[in-house]
């Protein structure tokens, strides 16, 4: 009844310290790790957050995840920099609700920023108490004490030393630290150390390698996919035709000649099990339903925007002076001498994650439930099937294992959901994987949008008065995490009721004009619950959408008023920090001054360069984007990107540089290809074909990177941050390339044509 | 159902499956291998990918019936001993993937075009790689790799 499951992130590169855990539970973990006896998860407690193993290796206890950008190394580096450990010694566990606390799961790029932070003042208080220790150890005092690769000696005598591990190797610490009360990405620790001086920093900004990399490549680590359970069957949905309708007959003789299939079925949720997987997929392929008469909820494609303008909002918001002084508003825009406005739509785009989601489920309903899952918040998936289960959260262990790719809130969760719910009717671990149509075409979507801009201009050229209003579905019509089973898609279709938060977003970045104001209204779902189009958070949830009508519209003001669209940038951004960044990508692509289109041209091909910029939670990214169109095609190649970017500190150069790459290439393969389609029944995107992405021939041939690195600002995110203004340079570019102003996405050869035309 | 030989990683296999299961099924559910992986099942992203005989094959849509005597080579069948193959250790070194379940058609890809071209243009690069998706679009490392592993 051994299980064996390799842990991914205390794999080194090559097998240096392979650790196998023997039936996964919390007891059989920490022996592994060489620590008995762990006192229960507490935030007041130091042991809940690191441990120093007997060798004087230290564990950070982490309680979000990486998803391959190194958010762990960044924290690894940042424990080890406090702990002055060299950073091969510090091991991260991460995503367990078994061995860490809620800290939120990966969320908002604040994995270093929140989740690193608290790790770090818990690694520096440990290295306090390890100095008194040693002071009192020693017996001299901890004036006298200097730490270097975890030995502690004394200045004065300085073979009066000892180790980490000798002073508290394999023990817990026992010790409290300051909590805030919050749990998730607010959970903050204070303690009584003080953290490094910057100019004393080691680790912070080298590029120690990621660990999960060589078992990702040598074929040897473990995906969520690959969890394997004793007496696990494999689970498939059965999904309808016509979104919103629900079996009303099942014909069980249809599966009959399949070995050890077996229906699932309660309510709208329909399934089927069996031993083998390949069984499952027959049968979930020969099952014969007949399902309600449900009326096909969505209007024709070609109307989804109009459908937006004309909806009820549901509810409105916002900032600035439109809420609270609205006559005032008005009239700033009257005393314009003329007003420019635009309008920007952009579709519904899918995760469409590399496979399809998977999640395994044991449940033991007096025992511990076990779900392995992909989902980036797994403690909180944890709680959503200890709901669905109707268990308490502590009876659920919620492993976050790799799972085929994670952008925010994709089907990982519903597959948690699904497992869970399968494991019970059947009382059998259940390992559920979802196929591709139910990926690209049920998982959730970035909801689609109209943006309107307006500029009021007075008769010197000056913006007086600025608005920014957009009418969107829901930013999160499922939550991005999964706790309430009625925000995933399989409780949904148990009967759970949606909960939509009825939420939107605005611009964010620090352009000061003498009225600004910026508003939203959010309509409802087209479907309200079991819709293959609830929307939810894709990675930079909302950012490239309302930066592309943001920044797209300063270039059109800055024409407009015959400036340069540098220059205007540079005049009415108000931040320094802001402005350095537009000043760095400016001066490296070696910007040239100009107040309209160039429309440089070589034979059918156009040349175009185009500049966005925006801010995310601390973090600012100015990007200039150099394209190609194909002025007989319509094809838009993005050849070179810019990037200029300030998170703060920079704790690994290299990895954060790769972070930003794969963020301009995902965000390109956004502007020119993606967009869900539907008809008046279901999505109609379901594949690789119907839901194009960028493909290797698409790639951009450079991306250069300058990061400005500010040693005394503590880190941003930067898991996102870059992927906010590369839609909106794209958009500069075309126009710039071509005269032609693209205000729908994507930039589809269509689209370029008609606006060539 | 029928018996079906296999060959794997240089080892023998019989199992039990009907003839149409693609191949895809039988590595991980029968022989309980970690790769390749189920991405599409349609031929459409690469996850999939073995070497038979050398050449990449997308197994999600190989009836695994079809094989006859060919050598099958999974991603981890590629290195020897725990070292890695010259297309693996520059994977590596570049440290290429993000989630990095898209791997197998790359890396397997790489290695056959790396056997029949050993010196690859970017067009050439690109005709052979087209096709295979990485959703979180490290496209750009993908190429440095390739190109360090043809330099190796
Ligand atoms: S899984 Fe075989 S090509 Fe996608
Ligand atoms: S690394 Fe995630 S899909 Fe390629």
């Amino acid at each position: 009844m051994n299980q064996h499951i390799n842990r991914r992130h205390l794999l080194s590169a090559f097998g240096a310290l392979t650790v196998s855990v023997v039936m996964p539970g919390v007891s059989a973990r920490a022996a592994t790790l060489g620590l008995e006896k762990r006192p229960a998860l507490d935030p007041k407690k130091l042991a809940s957050y690191i441990s120093i193993r007997q060798d004087g290796t230290a564990i950070a206890y982490f309680g979000k995840m990486d998803m391959g950008q190194g958010t762990d190394m960044g924290v690894a580096q940042m424990v080890a920099e406090e702990l002055d450990l060299p950073v091969e010694r510090v091991l991260v566990d991460m995503g367990d609700s078994g061995t860490s606390l809620d800290q939120g799961g990966a969320s908002g790029s604040t994995g270093v920023s929140n989740g690193g932070v608290t790790l770090r003042n818990a690694a520096a208080e440990a290295r306090r108490l390890m100095v008194d220790m040693a002071a009192q150890h020693l017996g001299v005092p901890a004036a006298d004490l200097v730490v270097d690769s975890g030995i502690i000696s004394s200045k004065s005598t300085p073979a009066k030393k000892v180790s980490y591990g000798e002073l508290i190797g394999g023990r817990w610490f026992d010790s409290e630290v300051e909590w805030n009360g919050q749990f998730g990405n607010g959970l903050a620790v204070k303690t009584i150390a003080k953290v490094k001086d910057p100019k004393d920093y080691k680790v912070y900004g080298t590029s120690p390698r990621r660990r999960d990399v060589a078992p990702k490549i040598m074929g040897t680590g473990d995906f969520v996919t690959d969890i394997k359970v004793p007496g696990m069957l494999h689970a498939r949905l059965v999904m309808p035709e016509i979104a919103g309708a629900s079996p009303v007959a099942v014909d069980e003789s249809s599966i009959k000649h399949i070995p050890g299939a077996r229906i699932v079925w309660e309510k709208a949720f329909l399934g089927v099990v069996a031993p083998k997987e390949w069984d499952a997929v027959k049968a979930m392929r020969a099952l014969k339903v007949t399902w309600s008469d449900a009326k096909a909820p969505f209007p024709e494609q070609k109307d989804l925007y109009s459908h937006i303008r004309n909806a009820k909002p549901v509810k409105t918001g916002g900032e600035g002076a439109f809420l609270k002084e609205p006559e005032k508003v008005a009239d700033a825009f009257k005393g314009a001498d003329k007003v420019i406005e635009s309008t920007f739509e952009w579709p519904f785009q899918s995760h469409a994650s590399m496979g399809p989601a998977c999640a395994v489920v044991d449940y033991q309903p007096n025992g511990q439930t076990t779900l392995w899952t992909g989902s980036q918040k797994p403690h909180h998936a944890g709680y959503g099937v200890a709901a669905v289960l109707g268990l308490k959260n502590e009876q659920v262990r919620g492993i976050w294992v790799p799972g085929p790719g994670s952008y925010g809130r994709n089907d990982a969760g519903d597959a948690a959901i699904a497992a869970a719910i399968f494991s019970k009717a059947v009382g059998k671990p259940v390992r559920y994987q979802a196929m591709r149509n139910e990926g690209t075409g049920w998982g959730p979507k970035s909801p689609a949008s109209v943006h309107t801009v307006r500029a009021g201009i007075d008769k010197d050229g000056k913006v007086i008065a600025w608005h920014f209003h957009s009418k969107s579905f829901d930013r999160l019509n499922v939550n991005s995490n999964e706790s309430y089973p009625g925000d995933s898609l399989p409780g949904q279709l148990i009967g759970s009721p949606p909960k939509p938060n009825n939420v939107y977003g605005t611009p964010s970045n620090s352009y000061k004009f003498p009225v600004r104001h910026e508003t939203w209204e959010v309509i409802a779902p087209m479907l309200d619950s079991g819709s293959p189009l609830r929307s939810s958070h894709l990675r930079d949830p909302l950012g490239p959408e309302i930066h592309f009508a943001h920044e797209s519209f300063v270039d059109e003001v800055a024409f407009a008023t015959k400036r340069d669209p540098v220059e205007f940038r540079l005049a009415h951004v108000s931040d320094q920090r802001d402005r350095d960044v537009i000043k760095a990508v400016s001066d490296k692509v070696n910007w040239q001054a100009r107040t309209g289109a160039r429309k440089e041209r070589k034979g059918d091909v156009a040349f175009g360069q185009g500049i966005a910029y925006s801010t995310r939670n601390g973090t600012r990214v100015a990007v200039v984007a150099e394209v190609e169109v194909d002025m007989k095609t319509g094809k838009v190649r993005g050849k070179k990107f810019t990037v200029a970017h300030d998170c703060g500190v920079v704790i690994n150069p290299q990895l954060l540089t790769q972070t930003i790459e794969g963020n301009v290439s995902q965000a390109l393969s956004r502007a020119i290809h993606e967009e869900i389609k539907f008809d008046t029944k279901n999505v109609t995107s379901v594949d690789w074909e119907t839901y194009p992405i960028l493909d290797i021939t698409e790639r951009p041939l450079t991306i250069d990177v300058v990061l400005i690195n500010r040693q005394n600002i503590p880190p941003n995110g930067a898991g996102e941050g870059s992927m906010r203004p590369i839609v909106a340079a794209m958009a500069n570019a075309i126009f710039d390339a071509t005269g032609v102003r693209l205000r729908q996405g994507p930039f589809t050869p269509d689209r370029l044509r008609a606006g060539l035309a | 159902m029928a018996k079906i030989e296999l060959n794997v990683d240089g080892k023998s296999h019989t199992i039990d499956a009907d003839n149409d299961m693609p191949l895809l099924y039988a590595l991980r559910d029968d022989l309980g291998l970690k790769n390749p992986k189920f991405g599409c099942g349609l031929a459409q992203c690469g996850a999939c990918t073995v070497l038979v005989d050398g050449q990449p094959v997308r197994s999600c849509v190989t009836p695994v019936d079809s094989l006859g005597k060919s050598k099958i080579t999974t991603l981890a069948g590629l290195s020897q001993n725990g070292v890695p193959h010259k297309v693996q250790a520059a994977f590596i070194e570049e440290q290429v993937p993000q989630c990095g379940y898209c791997m197998n058609g790359w890396v397997m890809t790489t290695v056959s075009l790396l056997a029949t071209t050993p010196k690859p243009t970017d067009a050439q690069i690109e005709e052979a790689m087209t096709g295979l998706k990485c959703r979180c679009a490290t496209h750009v490392s993908i190429m440095r790799a390739v190109k360090r592993a043809a330099q190796a």
